[in-house]
C-alpha cells in the first residue's frame, strides 16, 4: 500500500510499504477514507518527539471502512468507523476508570520501557506517534490495523459525511476535555491560548458548558477570525500585552479558567521563549512554554489551568510561586478519547457542534509531503488538512469558502 | 542436561549475542532460591530494617547482591486465578520472552528450555520449593544447572477491587568459565529489564487475553506487518 512515512526532521515521504495484517483476534483492518494532519504531527515533523524511527507511518486522526475482521471483533465488514488515536485495552484499571489514554496494556512491553525510563511510568499506546507510545503504524496510508476494535472504534451512522465525524478521533474530544478540565461554571470568563483546531474546539466546548465569555489568543489572523466566528473575543499577542489585556478585560480579576492549547512549540515574544528556543535547538531543554507560563500568571486567584497542549520534556522557570500563592488548580493529560465519543457524536448529529468550519484543505495521500510543508509554513491559511487516499495526486481542494457564519 | 545445546539454528531475529544472553539468563531465573534468600537474610541479621519495602529496593550498604532482582506489577484479576495460570509452568512461555518451553515432569519438577546465544538453547530441571495455593510459588534449579537460578512469585491482594500485586523475585548464580563470565557480566545489568517486560506481558495476557503487539507495516524493508519490532 501507499503510506506517508517519516524519515527525519522535515522529511516526510510517500512510500510503498506492506499492507497491515490482523495480528490478534480483536483486530480489524480498515481502508482509510479520511485522515487528518494534526498540530501534534508538527512536533514529529520538527523532530521534537524522541523515538521516531525512519520509516514510521504517520497519522493518528483516522477513519475508514472495515475491510477485514478478526474472529473476536464485534465490527462487521463495510461499517464506517472513526478510530480514537488512543489505543486502549478496555480491561485494565485505568480503562475501567475511563482514563483511556492511561491504559496500562496498550503499549507493548518492549516499547513501554522507554517511557518508563523517561517519565517513571509506562505511557499508554497511541497510533502513529513514535515508539514511546508503542510504535503503532499510523493511518496516513491506504490501510490501518486497529487493535482492540471492541473498545475504540466509533461506528458512524449512514449519511454523515467524513468531515463531520473525523475529528472524533482526536481534536474534538481533546478540545472538549480541555474545557471539561477547566471546570467551567456559568458566568465564567475563559481564556484560550492557541486557535488551532484544538483551541477552536475548546472555545466551542467552553460556550456549550456555560462560559459567559471566551477570550482567544493567537497571532494568525485567519485563526483569530475563526475564533471570533465562534463568538470569542480575540487577542493578537503581537499587538497587545496579553496579561495586561486579560486583566483589564476581566475588570482587574483575571480569567476564571485558562486553557493552554499550544504546547511545546509555542510562538512568543518573551525573552524566556527565545532562551527556550535556543535550548530546544541545542537539546538543553525541550519545551518552549511561553503560553503555559502566561496562562498561570494571568489566571485569577483560585482559578483553573487546563493543559491539553502537548509537552514532552523538562521546563525551565515554571512559575511555581504564582501557581501556589494564587491557589490554582491544574489539570492536563492526553485525551481519554473513548470516554467522550458517544456523547460528542450525538451532539454533532443534533447540530450542537460544528466540526467542519475549520477544514481548509482536502488533498490526496500523494500530496501529503507538500501538505506537511504547508501545515508547517502557512498556518494562517492551512487551518486543517484532511488527506483522502481516494483522491488523485494534485487534486487539492480548498474549502476557504466554507467560512463559519457567526450565529 | 546442564550445558548449552548447540542446535545450530540461526537466530531468526538477528539478536545480538548480548541480547540473547540477557534474555536467556534472566528468563532462566524467572523469580528466588530458598537457600539463596536464606543466606542473604542471615548476612544482614542483627541490623533491623525500618522500611516496609521489598529487599530489591534497598540501597547503599543495604543493597543486596546485584543477582537479586525484584519487580511488582498490579493485575486486575484475583490472586487464585493468577496463581493457577502461573502454576501451570507450561504457560510461562506465553509471556516470558526467552522461555521456549517448560515441560512438567512430576508434581514438583519441570524441565525448562531457554533461548541462549547464537540460536542455541539451555535446558535445566527446576524443582518447586514452596507452594501455597493462591499465594506463593517458589522454585529452584536442580544441581548442575548451567545457570543456577531460583524464582519466587507472590500473589498479594491489592486494595479491595484493585486486583492483585504480583511480585516476582529472581536470583541466579552464573556458571563458571568464559561463557559463565559473559553471562554474569550481562546479568548484572539487564535482567531487571527482562523481568519487568515479562511481568508486563503476564499482565497483558491476564487482563486482555493477548500479549500486546504493535506489529504493523513500516517503510523499513526488513520488517513484516505481523511481527513485533522495537
Ligand atoms: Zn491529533
Ligand atoms: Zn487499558
Amino acid at each position: 500500500m501507499r503510506a506517508l512515512t517519516w524519515h527525519g526532521r522535515h522529511d516526510v515521504r510517500v512510500d510503498t510499504v506492506p499492507d497491515p495484517e490482523i495480528v490478534h483476534p480483536r483486530d480489524v483492518i480498515i481502508k482509510i477514507t479520511s485522515t487528518a494532519i494534526c498540530g501534534s504531527d508538527l512536533h514529529l515533523f520538527d523532530g521534537y518527539i524522541p523515538t521516531m524511527r525512519a520509516g514510521d507511518i504517520l497519522g493518528h486522526e483516522n477513519m475508514g471502512e472495515v475491510v477485514e475482521v478478526g474472529a473476536k471483533s464485534p465490527l462487521k465488514k463495510g461499517q464506517r468507523v472513526v478510530i480514537p488515536f488512543t489505543v486502549s485495552c478496555g480491561s485494565c484499571y485505568f480503562c475501567g476508570k475511563q482514563q483511556f489514554s492511561a491504559c496500562d496494556n496498550s503499549n507493548p512491553a518492549t516499547t513501554s520501557d522507554m517511557s518508563e525510563t523517561l517519565y517513571g511510568y509506562p505511557m499508554g499506546g497511541a497510533l502513529g506517534y513514535a515508539h514511546l507510545t508503542g510504535g503503532y503504524a499510523g493511518g496516513q496510508a491506504e490501510y490501518l490495523r486497529v487493535p482492540y476494535s471492541d473498545v475504540g472504534p466509533v461506528v458512524i451512522p449512514d449519511g454523515m459525511p467524513d468531515d463531520q465525524v473525523l475529528f472524533l478521533s482526536d481534536i474534538l474530544p481533546t478540545g472538549w476535555m480541555a474545557a471539561e478540565n477547566a471546570e467551567i461554571e456559568p458566568g465564567d470568563t475563559v481564556a484560550v491560548w492557541g486557535c488551532g483546531p484544538v483551541g477552536l474546539f475548546a472555545i466551542q466546548s467552553a460556550f456549550l458548558m456555560g462560559a459567559h465569555r471566551v477570550i482567544a489568543i493567537d497571532h494568525f489572523p485567519r485563526r483569530l477570525e475563526l475564533a471570533k466566528g465562534l463568538g470569542a473575543e480575540i487577542l493578537h499577542f503581537r499587538e497587545v500585552n496579553v496579561r495586561e489585556a486579560l486583566f483589564e478585560m476581566t475588570g482587574g480579576i483575571g480569567p476564571d479558567a485558562c486553557i493552554d492549547c499550544v504546547g511545546m512549540e509555542a510562538h512568543g515574544l518573551g525573552i524566556d521563549n527565545i532562551l527556550d528556543t535556543v535550548k530546544a535547538h541545542t537539546f538543553l531543554g525541550t519545551d518552549r512554554p511561553a503560553a503555559f507560563r502566561q496562562a498561570i500568571l494571568s489566571c485569577r486567584k483560585g482559578g483553573r489551568v487546563s493543559v491539553p497542549g502537548v509537552y514532552g520534556g523538562m521546563m525551565d522557570k515554571f512559575p511555581i510561586g504564582a501557581f501556589m500563592e494564587k491557589g490554582l488548580t491544574m489539570k492536563t493529560g492526553q485525551t481519554h478519547v473513548q470516554k467522550y465519543t458517544a456523547e460528542l457524536l450525538r451532539m454533532i448529529e443534533e447540530g450542537k457542534i460544528d466540526t467542519t468550519f475549520l477544514v481548509s484543505h482536502h488533498a490526496s495521500l500523494e500530496d501529503g509531503p507538500d501538505m506537511y510543508r504547508h501545515w508547517h509554513d502557512h498556518q494562517d491559511t492551512y487551518t486543517k488538512i484532511i488527506l483522502k487516499p481516494g483522491l488523485e495526486k494534485g487534486a487539492v481542494q480548498t474549502q476557504q469558502e466554507k467560512i463559519h457564519e457567526p450565529a | 542436561m546442564t550445558g548449552f545445546l548447540l542446535s545450530g539454528d540461526e537466530d531468526e531475529r538477528g539478536d545480538t549475542l548480548q541480547r540473547t544472553l540477557i534474555g536467556a539468563a534472566a528468563m532462566a531465573a524467572a523469580a528466588g532460591v530458598a537457600l539463596y534468600f536464606g543466606r542473604k537474610r542471615s548476612e544482614t541479621a542483627g541490623e533491623p530494617l525500618l522500611s516496609d519495602a521489598p529487599a530489591s529496593t534497598l540501597r547503599g550498604s543495604r543493597k543486596p547482591d546485584p543477582a537479586l532482582i525484584g519487580r511488582t506489577v498490579t493485575i486486575n484479576r484475583n490472586a487464585q486465578e493468577l496463581y493457577d495460570f502461573w502454576r501451570k509452568f507450561e504457560n510461562l512461555s506465553q509471556f516470558m520472552d526467552n522461555v521456549r518451553a517448560v515441560e512438567t515432569l512430576d508434581n514438583s519438577r519441570s524441565r525448562w528450555t531457554i533461548a541462549a546465544p547464537a540460536g542455541t538453547e539451555i535446558e535445566f530441571v527446576s524443582r518447586i520449593t514452596e507452594d501455597q495455593p493462591g499465594r506463593v510459588i517458589a522454585w529452584e534449579s536442580e544441581e548442575g544447572a548451567t545457570i543456577r537460578n531460583a524464582g519466587r512469585v507472590e500473589f498479594i491482594d491489592a486494595a479491595p477491587g484493585r486486583g492483585t500485586m504480583v511480585r516476582a523475585t529472581i536470583t541466579y548464580d552464573p556458571p563458571a568459565g568464559t561463557v559463565g563470565r559473559a553471562i554474569a557480566k550481562v546479568l548484572q545489568r539487564e535482567p531487571n529489564v527482562q523481568a519487568r517486560r515479562d511481568l508486563r506481558r503476564f499482565k497483558q495476557l491476564m487482563e486482555t487475553g493477548e500479549v500486546t503487539s504493535s506489529a504493523s507495516p513500516s517503510g523499513r524493508r526488513s520488517e513484516e506487518p505481523t511481527k513485533q519490532y522495537l
